[in-house]
């Protein structure tokens, strides 16, 4: 079966702080994840847009097991990550790896890359010396580096090169499916591109599965099969790459193009500037685009839209009660 | 932080890398104090340590013939106590007494001290929670008493007080540590390490724990001066060492009593815990000023109001631009750290017309936003200094201008949009009072008139509910809000240019859409030129008109925007455009610049992208390459451009 | 802003709970015979027994310790045997005269610490920011009850300035000439370590602050240097002082242990100096615990002056 799934996650949630205080008075609770349902196929990449606080890294966290949902299920390749995680994070860590926004900030400074790289090999993969060694090079050369670099510290390397470390960590468990938190936001534009081609190059060699989120429209669409695009901690549309950019039904998506700034495209008619995010602590009721959505009625205000299949194309939903018309 | 200091760390980072690095002893020498400390406090523990080596009489033998002795009387160099007991034997002898302690104390006390930070900082959650609300508690009762009732209890004695001081510095221990593990343990390495299958104890002792290891010892170095002082303390109080046996402190508290007669018999074990604690507080801070990241290079120096000027010559411009509000020829900046001259500017000519948007475009270390920052002079000295150029504001050269003139300017004729709103906004004040002092500090308004205006600013950005939101705090806003409220600040008074310094970067997207649209539309509104600072040729594209491409502190490329994007000249520029992913465009081939930037240093004679240009021939490497014209209102660094056939290609 | 006063109130409700359990754990771990222990050389068996039966020292710990919290929120903190008096009554009058000490020595190091580090930050690498730095340095150093000596040979003794000690003249004193008069030495004293750290930490803060982003917009806005460092600077690093000056609160009372002995003023210092060589550990213990909840009182105005200035913490 080709395109069984090698990730699904099953109605996902999310949810920092609640409880109750000592008192009995209810703590503020944020959903930072709710209700998500993606499914990843063997090979392909998905892509997650969103912006800062859509709940895109919490999703990522959870899918690596660094964070637990607090409902709903994520399973990789037929087994429940969430359980396995909770009892040895080993076994998941072989199978699916990150890599980091801040490639400096994911390397110990008191660590030598050699000391990096070797950790995932003698802790998870159980590598002898002489294994290691080898699987050493491998790794260097995979990610384009000189092997001499590995006695050196991560202070030495530029951006570029501290992520291509965090990347080749990430290999070094030989995983099936890697998550990269934005993985070049934190890089210059020049060095963004090496980057990427070598993810890219990556990829086709191990024949692995990517599930890539960015802030940044362009690069997702450049790397990306499918994308699904999150806003306030929900899914509002997903599908492939070519129709979700091409023909967004969602208005947030169509927001998300409009102000995204393109080489060579003078200012298009940003929405009307008084607009807000909605308060986490206090989400409103319906969609949680309502208030910036031109297209809004009184139903969004009643219900949460669901993630609905569009009738273009199979495969392309989004959650709104008045989608944009395929063009 | 802003892009104008992260610009400049990453070129000391980029030169660390380079330079040999000076061992940490090697600059614990450089620190005169701190040497000076060393050697008192090396000599007196060498002492303290051959005590039993050196011809001393016993410390302990009383001779009531010779009893209070001057100094410097026969037999007896520092003159005897009371009891005719020989001063210097006993001085000696107690300082090891109070060594010993003090060093003991400060052990225990880092021992256990870190454990409970380290464990409390790493664990986080519940676990957090207990030790620390446990070290609270100790930490409510004052310091020295918590350390008398514990002598209370355990009853007088050496053993008891030197307990008694390390249990009350376990919390200062504790505290500090556990900030910095709760910090380490949110990095990403920790969660890179878990990934990399690595245990929770692992983690904590051989990730976490080598970088907490310089602060235990920053932290101890700074106690153990404490310690040494309040077991002395102890001992003077009579709580501490016990007759026969005697410490620096139970010396003073003997010599107490005879003050008024034999004042010598407490004054000299006084000044030995002085020397004692001075010297090792001098040694201390020297350490933490070695091993403290923050404090290395000079990073807490005070920048000046202004950026110095330091100009060999004053370039005399043969055309000025008539058009130009203002105009900035040869501008030079350098930043001098350590012994090397980091050139970040090396020449910029650049002109903003009435209601013209300029962009500067490059990557980080580029010195677009020092260029940027030189014109008002708020790039910061020490280390920063402007050493060439003119720019002239309306015909005045702002290099010339005295001090009181740019505060003048400042706010008012030019003013500033900076990167992060949060950090740019003072966040002890209220938006409206930010506002009203910018409209004051140029225009004699009373306090509701400013006011008045304050809220017509805020209302001029789109901001909802203008008098009501002047009482808020900028953490109070979204980061959209806030970047507005900087824009009404920047509009106080009639602003002639404003110089915005990647304006959007710290926004999402849809807000950054906003921000621009608004920025376009009250430029073009007031006629105000803007000097737009930025790395994405998307946003240039939004808002400029004229675009400079900079790199290694020089301008490669000027021109229209349309014009430098449809066929750039530059290799760089037309090797900066294909390296980002387009959108609409998923197909199309990313071309990365492999290789870096130079280090700004070590720039070579020619042209600085030379050593990573496709079309590099040798005498782009022989000598300096000149700025010159290429066609219709643009300028281009390049002997062997792109035309515009090979660009579309 | 109230709501937040009243809870950080109430939070320290359980802070002095858990001194009252401190201190009673504290003369719980006593080896051997409390009673004994307590009453020490003054001991007669019908006292150990009043003792033991008054301390209920036959039943669980748990209930001694409620008897106990009961007779302290009766205001009954038991009898000093030394002093044959009430140990509260003791405590209150001693805790005066430590009050106005350590008071006066609070305003002083605040007043001239935050003085200190400021103008050490804004002329730094000057002559005068060389020499505060170092004579910060000295007090940081020197050990208080030696430098108390000192000053008492110095002023007292020598120049006759200053009387050497207590906190009245014996004749024809009492009035408040007289207490500043005999106040002076002890609290500039008390005062010299915290006004050593409290400058230290003003000029590090100063200097931090002066490196931030806002700072820049301040000058950007064409503000004066003047109010520049005064208005916005100062105030950023009032915030990060504030807290310091609470914990120097502790110092200082803790510090006047030392200079009331040396200065034999009639605090609550040398009154526990004088009980523990004594172990008439009733008084201590009562001593202790009035010190700490003045000192988590004093912490909370600090909280609250802290939270007044910076609007973040609300």
């Amino acid at each position: 079966m080709p395109d069984a799934p090698l990730l699904s996650i099953e109605n996902a949630e999310r949810v920092f702080g609640g409880g109750r205080t000592m008192f009995g008075q209810p703590k503020p609770a944020v959903h930072a994840v709710q209700d998500v349902t993606i499914t990843v196929r063997k090979g392909e990449t998905l892509g997650v847009v969103g912006e800062s606080g859509c709940g895109k890294s919490t999703l990522a966290r959870m899918i690596v097991g660094l964070d637990a949902p607090s409902a709903g299920r994520i399973v990789f390749d037929g087994r429940d990550i969430v359980k396995e995680a909770r009892g040895d994070l080993r076994r998941l860590s072989r199978e699916v790896q990150y890599v980091f926004q801040d490639p400096v900030a994911s390397l110990n400074p008191r660590k030598t890359i050699r000391a990096i790289l070797e950790a995932p090999l003698r802790h998870l993969r159980k590598l002898d010396k002489a294994q290691r060694e080898t699987r050493l090079e491998e790794l260097m050369e995979a990610v384009n580096l000189a092997p001499e670099f590995l006695g050196r510290y991560p202070h030495e390397f530029s951006g570029g090169q501290a992520q291509r470390i965090g990347i080749a960590r990430a290999l070094a468990a030989d995983p099936k499916l890697i998550v990269l938190d934005e993985p070049v936001s934190a890089l210059d534009v020049s060095v963004q591109a090496q980057v990427l081609n070598i993810l890219d190059d990556l990829k086709r060699r191990f024949g692995l599965t990517y599930v890539f989120i960015s802030h940044d429209l362009s690069v997702v669409e450049s790397v990306s099969d499918r994308v699904a695009v999150m806003y306030f901690g929900r899914i509002v549309e997903i599908g492939p790459g070519r129709t979700v950019f091409r023909t967004p039904r969602h208005p947030y998506t169509h927001l998300l193009l409009d102000s995204a700034p393109a080489p060579g495209r003078r200012l298009r008619a940003s929405e009307d500037a008084n607009t807000e995010l909605p308060d986490p602590y206090d989400p409103p009721p319906g969609c949680a685009f309502y208030a910036r959505c031109p297209r809004g009625t009184d139903k969004c205000i009643a219900q949460v839209p669901p993630l609905e299949l569009m009738s273009d194309e199979a495969d392309h939903r989004a959650a709104c009660f008045h989608p944009h018309e395929a063009q | 932080m802003s892009r104008s200091a992260t610009a400049t760390t990453s070129t000391a980072e980029s030169a660390k890398s380079t330079s040999s690095r000076p061992s940490s002893l090697h600059l614990l020498f450089n620190n005169k104090l701190a040497t000076a400390g060393l050697i008192v406090f090396g000599l007196i523990v060498l002492v303290a340590l051959a005590a039993p080596l050196l011809p001393l009489a016993n410390p302990d033998a009383t001779a009531p013939v010779d009893r209070l002795l001057r100094p410097l009387s026969d037999g007896h160099l520092l003159g005897t106590d009371a009891l005719g007991r020989d001063i210097l034997s006993r001085l000696i002898w107690g300082t090891r007494v109070s060594l010993a302690v003090g060093i003991s104390a400060t052990l225990i006390a880092a021992f256990f001290g870190s454990m409970i930070g380290l464990v409390a900082g790493y664990a986080g959650g519940r676990i957090d929670t207990l030790l620390m609300r446990g070290i609270d508690m100790v930490m409510a009762f004052p310091y020295i008493l918590l350390a008398l009732a514990i002598v209370a209890v355990l009853g007088p004695g050496l053993l008891n007080a030197l307990y008694a001081i390390a249990v009350v510095n376990i919390p200062f221990f504790a505290r500090n540590i556990r900030g910095i593990a709760l910090g380490l343990s949110r990095r990403e390495f920790v969660d890179a390490a878990r990934l990399s299958g690595k245990s929770h104890p692992q983690i904590l002792f051989l990730e976490v724990l080598p970088n907490v290891l310089p602060v235990i010892i920053i932290t101890m170095s700074t106690t153990i001066g404490w310690m040494v002082l309040e077991t002395a303390g102890l001992s003077f109080l009579g709580l501490g060492a016990q007759p026969p046996q005697a410490d620096l402190g139970s010396m003073l508290g003997d010599g107490r009593k005879i003050l008024f007669t034999a004042p010598h018999v407490s004054i000299i074990p006084g000044l030995m815990i002085f020397a004692l604690v001075m010297s090792i507080n001098l040694l201390g801070d020297g350490v933490r000023d070695v091993l403290d990241p923050r404090l290395k290079s000079g990073a807490l120096t005070r920048p000046v109001a202004r950026t110095a000027v330091i100009r060999d010559s004053v370039p005399q411009i043969a055309e000025p631009d008539a058009n130009a509000v203002l105009d900035v020829r040869d501008l030079k900046t350098e930043f001098a750290f350590g012994g090397e001259i980091f050139k970040a500017v090396g020449g910029v000519d650049m002109s903003v017309g009435q209601g013209e948007c300029l962009g500067i475009v490059g990557e980080s270390g580029s010195g677009k936003s020092v260029s940027a920052m030189s014109i008002m002079g708020l790039v910061p000295t020490p280390p920063g200094r402007i050493t060439g150029g003119v720019a002239l504001l309306e015909g005045e050269d702002l290099f010339a201008a005295t001090d009181e003139r740019i505060r003048q300017l400042r706010g008012s004729a030019v003013s500033h949009v900076f990167q992060d709103p949060l950090s740019t906004l003072h966040p002890l004040f209220t938006v409206g009072d930010q506002l009203v002092e910018a409209i004051q500090a140029h225009q004699s308004l009373s306090g509701s008139e400013a006011r008045a205006k304050a809220a017509d600013l805020l209302k001029l950005v789109r901001i909802p509910n203008p008098a009501e939101r002047l009482n808020a705090y900028p953490h109070e806003l979204s980061g959209g809000m806030r970047q507005r409220v900087c824009i009404a600040m920047a509009l106080a008074d009639d602003a002639r240019v404003i110089i915005a310094d990647e304006p959007t970067t710290a926004l999402d997207v849809t807000v950054q859409a906003q921000v621009l649209a608004l920025l376009d539309t009250l430029r073009k509104e007031r006629n105000a030129g803007i000097l737009f600072i930025t790395h994405d040729f998307g946003v240039v594209s939004a808002i400029c008109d004229r675009v400079a491409v900079m790199y290694a502190g020089k301008f490669v490329e000027t021109g229209k925007t349309e014009d430098i994007l449809s066929s750039p000249a530059h290799p760089y520029t037309a090797k900066l455009i294909d390296c980002v992913p387009v959108l609409g465009q998923p197909e199309r081939r990313l071309d990365a610049i492999e290789g870096r930037p130079p280090v700004v240093n070590k720039l070579p004679i020619g042209c600085a992208f030379a050593p990573r240009c496709p079309r590099a021939q040798d005498d782009c490497r022989a000598a300096p390459i000149p700025i010159t014209r290429f066609g219709d209102g643009r300028t281009v660094r390049c002997i062997h451009p792109l035309t515009g056939e090979a660009a579309n290609a | 802003m109230t709501s937040y006063i009243s809870k950080r109130l109430l939070a320290a409700i359980p802070v002095l709970f858990g001194l009252t359990i401190i201190v009673f754990l504290i003369m719980a771990m006593i080896p051997g015979d409390p009673a004994t222990a307590i009453l020490g050389s003054y001991a007669t068996p019908e006292n150990v027994e009043k003792l033991n039966r008054d301390l209920g020292l036959d039943k669980p710990m748990f209930q001694q310790y409620l008897i106990w919290l009961t007779n302290l929120l009766h205001g009954d903190l038991g009898r000093s045997y030394t002093l044959n008096r009430p140990v509260l009554d003791e405590v209150m009058e001693r805790f005066s005269a430590t009050l106005i000490l350590a008071g006066t020595s609070l305003i002083l190091c605040s007043v001239f610490g935050l003085i200190a580090g400021v103008i050490s930050a804004v002329r730094q690498f000057s002559w005068t920011d060389r020499i505060i730095t170092f004579v910060v340095l000295v007090g940081i150093s020197v050990p208080s009850f030696w430098l108390g000596l000192l000053l008492i040979l110095v002023f007292a003794v020598n120049l006759k300035w200053f009387p050497a000690s207590g906190m009245f003249a014996i004749y024809g004193g009492g009035d408040l000439p007289d207490l500043l008069h005999h106040l002076f030495l002890p609290a500039v004293t008390l005062a010299v370590v915290a006004t050593g750290v409290i400058a230290r930490l003003t000029r590090t803060a100063m200097l931090e602050v002066l490196r931030q982003d806002f700072i820049r917009t301040a000058r950007a806005k064409g503000v004066s240097e003047r109010a520049v460092i005064y208005r916005h600077a100062f105030k950023a690093a009032l915030v990060t002082v504030i807290p310091v000056i609470g914990i120097q609160a502790g110092f200082v009372l803790g510090g006047a242990v030392y200079i009331e002995t040396v200065f034999q003023w009639p605090g609550i210092g040398s009154m526990l100096v004088k009980a523990i060589s004594t172990r008439d550990l009733l008084l201590v213990q009562g001593g202790v615990l009035v010190v700490a909840a003045a000192y988590v009182l004093f912490n909370l105005a600090a909280d609250v002056v802290q939270t007044v200035l910076d609007p973040r913490l609300r």
